[in-house]
């Protein structure tokens, strides 16, 4: 779960992290009243979305006078912020920060993550501060220094120094930033951070250590005993079909295409995916109902997407294991009675109780009429699924129906 | 021969008095698992469907020789269970929960690395071992597999059902399947098993599925080139997921820029490595390379 810079940057805070003053504000007088709290001559308002990349998008202004603070504020509450990582549609900046402006000497980047290969968490840092960390590592990995951090000794202060002395930091600064470098593990590690990014963390004219930004993931697994941190989560970030899906604790990506997927277990679900891309079709979206999923949440797993207007095909991608083929059925049943809809319906079962799946599915079909072709292998219904949102209606996928129907006659 | 679990695997089930517990407890008897054990904290003394329960792993041993133990704790609780595994010195812990935070697996790995303990550890978040014919410590249907050549490691239950069922139809049986689990920081990892799978005679050819995020399948390739001389077929999923987005497994995420599907292809084909493009090709290849062979 990701964190808005202005909540990560109130953590850092409770933790003794020097971070500029600032105050958060959803309109524009709101955002004059904090300018005027915090005094000064110069502020920087930031909007708070989440995505890298603001300033190349208009979402950071330094601003030297109240009128300013007005006007700029009043134009980026409500924009919308397009950056690579947005996507073309963007994202609407609903907040800024408002914060006093920094006299910046030197500008650093410094990270914590946990790191997959030595199973600890890393800090990674280089002079090359305000840069993304991915580029400076292609171009001059020479700059980036990183060191493991061990789980039972923590961020100790000589490492700190350590990572200062790498990355070309004065000696007068070196106990400043492993202070600071402790600080911000200790609230790495106590809100079981994924991530933390601070980029830039600066050197100001007066020599102090300070962190100009906050990028702050946290480890969704771990929610449960952060209850603060879960009440941050900010579902306006989200897509309509997101919001709905966390609520029944659903895995959902959305996407551009139209083919609606339906799928248990993540890599099949995104198998699922890169065979309709293969037959040059277009995902609407990856969802997952998981492993323990019932009748209740495969319905709304199923409703999910039949809500989605770009959805014009629906493909349900179902190998069972724990998850019966008999529930499945059942559950697509109930949504399409509650979400009438005359779209087509891919379906492709296999595993635990699959006749039983099978037959529930083709009865239910011929009764409330729905759409439904039944295939065998994922191939199979990957390819008819393109076709159909293609407005393709072939041959093949009419004599489907038919098929189901001898196979179902035969089990009586 | 096979790897990891065979038909004298002693089995414990921690969490056995849970409804996944005893559900899957079952199922695994069905299969011809031989489970010897529970392991509920404060449950010891009572019996679950004829097996004893008992209050620790340690107890549990001493008092049946189990020597394997499966994990169906609840995700608050299923570190510290598997530290008891570590401590009790099994010879192998599948841990099929899913959910349980990343900062508690730095520390059950922690553990394991500097404890004198000899137990292995596969998942979390993982449908588990299986060696057809003879032991299913997991949640895969066991029905689908059959007694076979091919080794499969995953990252991903379905689609490793998947792969079992395709190989299957081209008529090739499994020697032993692994769910390796879809977290960050795992147990057993795909050059563990490789390892494990070059010495077993019985397998002739191995299937990797991988999927984004991480460097596993890319280290994976470059060991496979130095060290291994059976052909390795090759799945990664996820060509189409978008940057940042966590695609359902916790360690399923595009975070740099060399973690994404299409870089892992082109390493692993570089390795030598089968990499198939749709995951319908997965059967269809093995077959290929067999008969080649």
């Amino acid at each position: 779960m990701n964190l808005h810079e202005f909540q990560a940057k109130g953590l850092l805070r409770t933790y003794g992290v020097p971070v500029p003053d600032g105050g958060v504000a959803s309109t524009a007088s709101d955002a004059l009243r904090v300018a005027k709290e915090l005094k000064g001559e110069a502020w920087v308002l930031k909007v708070q979305v989440h995505a890298g990349g603001r300033g190349k998008a208009g979402g950071v202004k330094v601003v030297k006078s109240f009128s300013e603070v007005y006007d700029e504020a009043t134009q980026m509450i409500g924009m919308k912020i397009v950056t690579k990582q947005t996507g073309p549609e963007g994202k609407i900046a609903r907040r800024i920060l408002v914060e006093q402006a920094t006299d910046i000497k030197k500008e650093i980047y410094l990270s914590f993550l946990v790191d997959r290969d030595s199973e600890q968490c890393m800090i990674i840092a280089s002079a090359e501060g305000g840069m993304e960390i991915e580029e400076v590592a292609k171009n001059n990995p020479t700059a980036v220094v990183k060191e493991l951090i061990n789980p039972v000794t923590g961020m100790g202060l000589f490492l700190g120094r350590k990572i200062a002395k790498g990355i070309g930091l004065d000696s007068s600064l070196l106990n400043k930033f492993a202070d600071v470098a402790h600080k911000l593990y200790e609230c790495f590690i106590d809100h079981d951070c994924m991530m933390l990014e601070i980029n830039p963390l600066v050197v100001t004219g007066d020599g102090d250590i300070l962190c100009l930004d906050a990028k702050m993931a946290v480890d969704e697994n771990a929610l449960y005993r952060h209850s603060k941190i879960e009440e941050m989560k900010d579902y306006g970030e989200l897509e309509p079909q997101e919001v709905r899906a966390s609520i029944f604790d659903l895995s959902y990506v959305s996407m551009d295409g139209n083919i609606g997927c339906m799928v248990n277990g993540a890599g099949l679900a995104m198998a699922t995916m890169d065979i309709i891309k293969s037959f040059n079709g277009e995902p609407a979206n990856f969802l997952d109902v998981g492993g323990g999923a019932d009748v209740n949440k495969v319905r709304e797993a199923f409703k999910i997407i039949l809500t989605d207007p770009k959805v014009k095909v629906i493909f349900v991608n179902i190998f069972g294991g724990i998850v019966r083929c008999d529930l499945i059925a059942k559950g697509v049943l109930t949504a399409s009675d509650e979400v009438p809809s005359d779209r087509h319906i891919v379906v492709r079962l296999d595993g635990t109780n699959v006749e039983e799946g099978r037959r529930i599915l083709n009865e239910g079909a011929e009764k409330s009429g729905l759409n439904i072709v039944t295939c065998d292998t994922m191939a199979d219904a990957a390819q008819k699924a393109v076709r159909l949102a293609a407005g393709e209606p072939l041959e093949e996928v009419k004599k489907s129906p038919t098929k189901s129907a001898a196979r179902k006659g035969g089990a009586k | 021969m096979s790897i990891l679990v065979n038909n004298r695997t002693k089995v414990l089930v921690q969490g056995l008095t849970g409804s996944q517990g005893k559900f899957h407890a079952q199922k695994m008897r069905d299969y011809g698992t031989n489970i010897v054990a529970g392991v509920v904290p404060g449950r010891g003394g009572s019996e679950v469907d004829g097996t004893p329960v008992f209050d620790t792993v340690e107890e549990a041993i001493r008092k049946t020789g189990a020597n394997a133990s499966i994990v169906y704790v609840p995700p608050a609780y299923a570190a510290d269970a598997v530290m008891e595994s570590v401590d009790a010195n099994l010879d192998l812990c599948v841990c099929i929960t899913e959910g349980i935070p990343v900062k508690d697996m730095i520390k059950v790995k922690r553990l394991m690395k500097t404890s004198i303990s000899r137990t292995m550890l596969i998942g979390p978040n993982c449908p588990g071992v299986i060696t057809p014919g003879e032991c299913k410590l997991g949640i895969m249907p066991g029905e689908i597999h059959s007694p076979g050549t091919v080794g499969i490691i995953s990252k991903s239950g379905t689609l490793t059902y998947e792969a079992v069922k395709q190989v299957s139809a081209y008529g090739f049986g499994q020697s032993t399947c692994i769910g390796i689990g879809g977290d960050p920081i795992i147990g057993l990892k795909y050059i563990d098993l490789l390892e494990m799978f070059k010495y077993d005679a019985q397998t002739e050819c191995v299937v990797l599925i991988g999927e984004i995020g991480g460097q596993a399948e890319v280290k994976a390739g470059e060991w496979i080139k130095q060290n291994f001389n059976k052909p390795v077929v090759s799945f990664i999923a996820g060509q189409t997921a978008p940057k940042g987005k966590r695609m359902g497994h916790a360690g399923a995420i595009i975070s740099g820029g060399d973690d994404t599907a299409l870089a892992k292809m082109k390493a692993l084909e570089k390795c030598g490595v089968h990499v198939v493009q749709s995951p319908a090709d997965i059967g269809k290849k093995v077959a290929e390379v067999l008969k080649r062979g």
